[in-house]
């Protein structure tokens, strides 16, 4: 049993803020969605990479001449033979890259399962079985992949700071200083990474599975050493990324060597094995906090200590601190950062990156404060809301965070609550609950769009963006039928092709944010033609008037003063006028240019309460019940919204009991590299979840007042289940995942 | 590419003068086939031979045909009216689309889920490379037996059903070269010893046609109870069989089988002993999952499961005798 709630801000007509089914769901339902790998050109031939089995060396020698014989072998590329590719220019934000060391640069190995080589065959069947025929000899050493990141004598870097927290944490009355723990986690979006490259002359076409088109064009361009305009990228739907598709790895450039060599159109498809290897993972955290507090429970000093793994080529900063400074009200605090360096592929920004991590460290430890204080874990919060940023001193734009630790207290029957440790009781079962606050950042960045309106009666939209599969086809068509009038089915939303205007990357919840002023524009600007021409078209029954006094409703065309069914249906006029459509074409800026938001904090907020049904006896312990509150603006499309924040709660249940990557401690090999080994939550794991969006519009973020809901459903879900936890078995876990070896420790035996 | 030849066999006679390797619902073997862990040259499909009917016994007893699928077994009216360990321990495994696939005989079969086994990247795995050592040793080993092991291998036997039949004494019919034979399941499946290869009695072209229960003992219960990290999907960490009947207050008949701790579907004769004519009381249980698991070996990360499957036998025998 699910449930939702949203109270549309616009008005009762509005199709924005309506629960609306997403308009892409009959096609993938019907198998119809065309995903990368579903993309079969003539004469596509199949690439498959070989792994390096050990975590840390290099190759000392590589024999293909097995494999290059094989039935249906065209080609065997490897670090000896593969021809000039360049690296993408450092730290240019429009082509990123998320491992820097192109595939193939030098003999060197850098962890388990890098590429040393690639196949390309005929048939997948064909590449297959060859690369099993390479024989690599390796100089081999022990792979630095150990779970424990301290001791760590290198370099921090202050993140943020304010006050003398060392001298205010010395002086506290009640005071917490903990270490957490959240491990390797594998994106595993359903559909794997996969690339068809294909060359015709000096152009090349990508069919990608990718959360930015754009930024994917801008990296092979470099990377390939041709320019951008003869690059195309093509991402029609994604079976989700969750992260690990915002930028390009290894195996693309791989794909589009290949097929540059061989002229023909080649297709690489990541196993889900080289998923926990090769593309990317939220690296290993671990966080020492210290808060310290009055008697009374207001917070004098929070510091944060953050380190986390990072791989031997690239420095990839988690950001634990995300969150940290702004979510409470503190006069002391420290936020630093370090990484640590260990064999294992680059990490990769995974859904709520940062704040995810470090919202378990730091809720966790205000548990545990509450705890300390002997003090409700709500009131503890409510206590030290933030009236202000108090890390740069700027107001918020929108900051609702106490009325979601309110109305989720009030949901969830939070009052009814007995803090002892195993005090509550249900059916033989002890209950625990806990909860947590939640953050994640609003942003909007630069889009274009063009919207046109068609002689066939149509509205049509363009942008390179994509839609990874929450929902943006269906907030490009909301926009447009609210501007014309039209219904879903006289409306076509064209993305995921970089021949369009240039849109967003898909990542940290910023997409609706960012398309809304562009496509609202785009339509506004289509619109204002379409009138003009109608004032000016002769014959027509509007012709001669101000365009002004013009309206488009319903896709008719009327005066003003006149209603809908008087005017005429917008393809009429533009028959009349012999054209085959008109269009508008907006571009929208980055949130950081415009004065609106000048000086203002933005984020989104939320509050988690979590019940765990705890059976002693057997240590069985079950998420059953989750009230979420979530603050991210005004909800668009309250259907698409809970759907997003569902998932990220049972994703939340996996991190919090369920997810790690696990590397063999001798060769660094991801040994629980499949779907059996590796647990996600199933049905059956999830819990009822009540989704309440409060539907604040944010103004100073759009003229929508929309912010993101992609992460900050994420956000805050371990360690209220931690929390509950605790509640229910006294035991405290600060490393996940939470494991019956760590629940055999309670002391409450029956229930 | 491993190449290999496929035919469907109409015929116990055709099967088994085949030669090749049997293939079931392939949930198993095409798996370790892509793995390149398993090598057959041959595959004979066996789904078509007419052995797929459950049939109740003159006896009393059951017989069920090696080439049920493990959803009809468990849904089978006898199986979940008299045997309901069984049907419990079937639907505890796997998912339902694996269970639409997997037959009885194939289930018997099903290989282990150790990790280093079912990576040919690994040379060493005595399973795989008898002599060539044990990779799971020293290496990721939460999952991994903690009865039956030896030195050389540790791997855990991963099958629920075998469980609920050691607990219900089933009996393996086979057939090949040497004729029709039958096994007690205790005596069907081997302890890894110093030739893990080797894992049950079948000799090489012996077709398992039938398992036999025999008739379920009236008057008692019966339990299978299956614990692990997630909801569903998911190998057991620790599992209970338990048949038990209890008159007066006292244990007159018990059977207590153990899953997800040893290298075999693991029989605990200890722990029914010490609970034969005893109250039926929770420290007698408590007793009874001591001695089960008295000679525990457990390796550096799977120590918790001792405890676990001794939770695991207290819970499964309470539910029994209540
Ligand atoms: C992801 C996953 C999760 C799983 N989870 C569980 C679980 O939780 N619990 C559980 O118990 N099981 C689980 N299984 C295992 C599953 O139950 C087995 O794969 C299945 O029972 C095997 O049956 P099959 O007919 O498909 O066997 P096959 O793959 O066809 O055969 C297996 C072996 O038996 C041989 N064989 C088959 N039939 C005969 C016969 N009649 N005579 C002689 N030899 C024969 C084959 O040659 C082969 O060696 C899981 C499997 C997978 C893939
Ligand atoms: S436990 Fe057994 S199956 Fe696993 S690696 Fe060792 S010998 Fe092989």
């Amino acid at each position: 049993m699910e449930s939702t709630t949203a109270s549309a801000a616009g008005s009762p007509h509005s199709i924005i803020g309506r629960p609306v089914a997403r308009i892409d769901g009959p096609l993938k339902t019907t198998g119809i969605a065309q995903y990368a790998a579903d993309f079969h050109l003539p004469g596509t031939v199949h690439a498959v990479p070989v792994q390096a089995t050990v975590g840390n060396g290099a190759i000392r020698s590589l024999d293909v001449s097995a494999a290059r014989s094989m039935p249906g072998v065209l080609d065997v590329i490897h670090h000896g033979n593969i021809e000039r590719i360049y690296r993408a220019v450092p730290n240019d934000p429009s082509a990123t890259v998320s491992e820097t060391r192109p595939p193939f640069e030098d003999n060197r190995i850098y962890y388990w399962g890098q590429y040393v080589a690639l196949i390309v065959a005929e048939t997948l069947e064909q590449a297959t079985a060859a690369a099993t025929a390479v024989i690599v000899e390796y100089s081999a050493e022990t792979p630095s992949v150990s779970g424990e990141l301290e001791p760590f004598a290198g370099k921090w870097q202050t993140v943020s700071t304010r006050g003398n927290v060392d001298d205010a944490f010395a002086a506290a009355a009640v005071k917490v200083d903990q270490t957490y723990v959240t491990p390797v986690e594998t994106h595993n979006p359903i559909e794997l990474h996969a690339t068809v490259a294909s060359w015709a002359g000096d152009t090349v076409t990508f069919y990608e599975s990718t959360q930015g088109v754009v930024n994917h064009r801008n990296a092979m361009a470099q990377i390939l050493g041709v320019p951008r305009e003869n690059v195309t990228v093509v991402t029609k739907f994604l079976g989700s990324g969750f992260g690990g598709k915002l930028f390009p790895w290894s195996h693309c450039a791989l794909a589009a060597v290949a097929s540059r060599r061989l002229q023909r159109p080649v297709k690489l498809v990541v196993t889900r094995t080289m998923m926990f290897s090769n593309v990317g993972h939220r690296p290993l955290t671990e966080q020492r906090f210290r808060i310290g507090a009055g008697a009374a429970g207001k917070l004098v000093a929070l510091r944060q200590d953050a380190l986390n793994h990072t791989s031997m080529v690239d420095n990839f900063d988690e950001g634990c601190g995300e969150a940290t400074p702004y979510l409470y009200s503190v006069p002391n605090l420290t936020v630093t950062s370090a990484l640590v360096q260990r064999n294992v592929g680059s990490p990769m920004a995974m859904r709520g990156p940062g704040a995810v991590p470090g919202l378990f460290a730091m809720e966790s430890a205000m548990d545990e404060l509450a705890v300390a204080l002997k003090m409700d874990p709500v009131e503890l919060r409510l206590k030290n809301d933030a009236a202000i940023d108090e890390s740069n001193g700027q107001k918020f734009s929108s900051r609702h965070l106490r009325e979601c630790l309110e109305t989720g207290s009030a949901k969830f029957g939070w009052s009814k609550r007995t803090p002892g440790v195993g005090s509550m009781r249900r059916d033989g079962k002890v209950l625990g609950w806990g909860m947590a606050a939640a953050s994640w950042g609003a942003y909007r960045f630069g889009c274009s769009t063009t919207v046109e309106l068609g002689a066939d009666g149509k509205a049509r939209a363009r942008c390179a963006t994509q839609d990874v599969g929450t929902g943006l086809y269906t907030i490009f068509a909301q926009v447009l039928s609210e501007k014309t009038g039209l219904p879903f089915e006289r409306i076509e939303v064209l993305l995921g092709d970089t021949t369009m205007p240039e849109g967003p990357l898909s990542g940290g919840s910023w997409s609706t944010a960012t398309v809304l002023p562009a496509v609202a524009g785009a339509a506004d600007n289509a619109i204002a033609s379409l009138l003009q021409i109608a004032a000016t078209t002769p014959g027509s029954s509007l012709s001669g008037a101000d365009a002004k006094t013009l309206r488009l409703t319903e896709g008719r065309i009327h005066r003003s003063s006149d209603a809908p069914a008087r005017g005429v249906p917008f393809e009429s006029v533009l028959a009349s006028a012999r054209l085959n459509g008109v269009s508008g074409d907006s571009t929208s800026g980055s949130a950081f240019e415009d004065p609106k938001a000048k000086g203002l904090s933005m984020h989104s907020f939320g509050a988690q309460f979590v019940e765990v049904e705890w059976d002693p006896e057997i240590a069985r312990l079950r998420v059953s019940r989750v009230v979420t509150v979530i603050d991210a603006g005004r909800i668009i499309n309250p259907r698409a919204g809970a759907n997003q924040i569902k998932g990220a709660v049972v994703m939340g249940v996996g991190m919090a009991l369920l997810e790690e990557t696990v590397y063999d401690p001798r060769n660094g090999q991801p040994i629980n590299g499949n779907l059996a080994d590796y647990l996600v939550a199933t049905s059956p794991d999830s819990p009822e979840i009540d989704v309440t969006f409060l539907d604040y519009p944010d103004y100073a973020l759009n003229s929508y007042g929309a912010r993101g809901i992609g992460e900050i459903g994420l956000a805050g879900v371990a360690p209220a289940i931690a929390s509950a936890v605790y509640h229910a078995t006294g035991v405290r876990v600060r490393k996940l995942p939470i494991r019956i070896e760590d629940l055999l420790q309670s002391e409450i035996r029956e229930a | 590419m491993q190449s290999f030849s496929y035919s469907k066999a109409q015929t116990l006679d055709q099967a088994t003068a085949a030669g090749g390797r049997f293939i079931g619902g392939g949930t198993t073997l095409v798996d370790l086939m892509k793995q390149g862990v398993e090598t057959p040259k041959m595959l004979v499909d066996i789904t078509g031979l007419p052995l797929s009917s459950v049939e109740t016994q003159p006896d009393g007893g059951l017989m069920i045909g090696a080439m049920v699928r493990n959803s009809d077994l468990a849904h089978h009216e006898a199986v979940k009216a008299q045997y309901a360990v069984l049907s419990q321990a079937l639907l505890s495994g796997a998912s339902p689309q694996l269970r639409n696939m997997a037959t009885t005989g194939g289930n018997l079969l099903q290989r282990t889920r150790c990790p280093y086994f079912r990576d040919p990247s690994y040379s060493n795995c005595n399973k795989r490379n008898p002599g060539s050592g044990c990779a799971a040793i020293g290496g990721h080993n939460r999952m991994m037996a903690i009865l039956g092991t030896s030195e050389d291998c540790i791997a855990t036997h991963p099958s629920d059903m075998a469980v609920a039949m050691t607990v219900l004494e089933a009996t393996i019919h086979v057939e090949g070269p040497k004729g029709k034979r039958t096994f007690e399941i205790a005596d069907f499946y081997k302890l890894p010893g110093t030739a893990p290869n080797v894992e049950n009695a079948l000799e090489p072209g012996e077709l398992i046609t039938h398992v036999t229960l025999p008739a379920p003992r009236k008057g008692s219960k019966q339990v299978y109870l299956k614990l692990r990290d997630r909801a569903s999907y998911e190998f057991a960490l620790a599992s209970a069989a338990v048949v038990a009947e209890t008159s007066g207050g006292h244990i007159r008949y018990v059977r207590v089988a153990l899953g997800g701790v040893g290298t075999r579907p693991w029989r605990a004769h200890e722990a029914e002993a010490a609970l034969m004519g005893k109250p039926a009381t929770a420290a007698h249980f408590r007793a009874a999952a001591e001695a089960a698991l008295k000679d525990a070996k457990p390796q550096s990360e799977n120590g918790f499961k001792v405890e676990l499957a001794k939770r695991c036998i207290v819970r499964a025998l309470t539910t029994a005798t209540a």
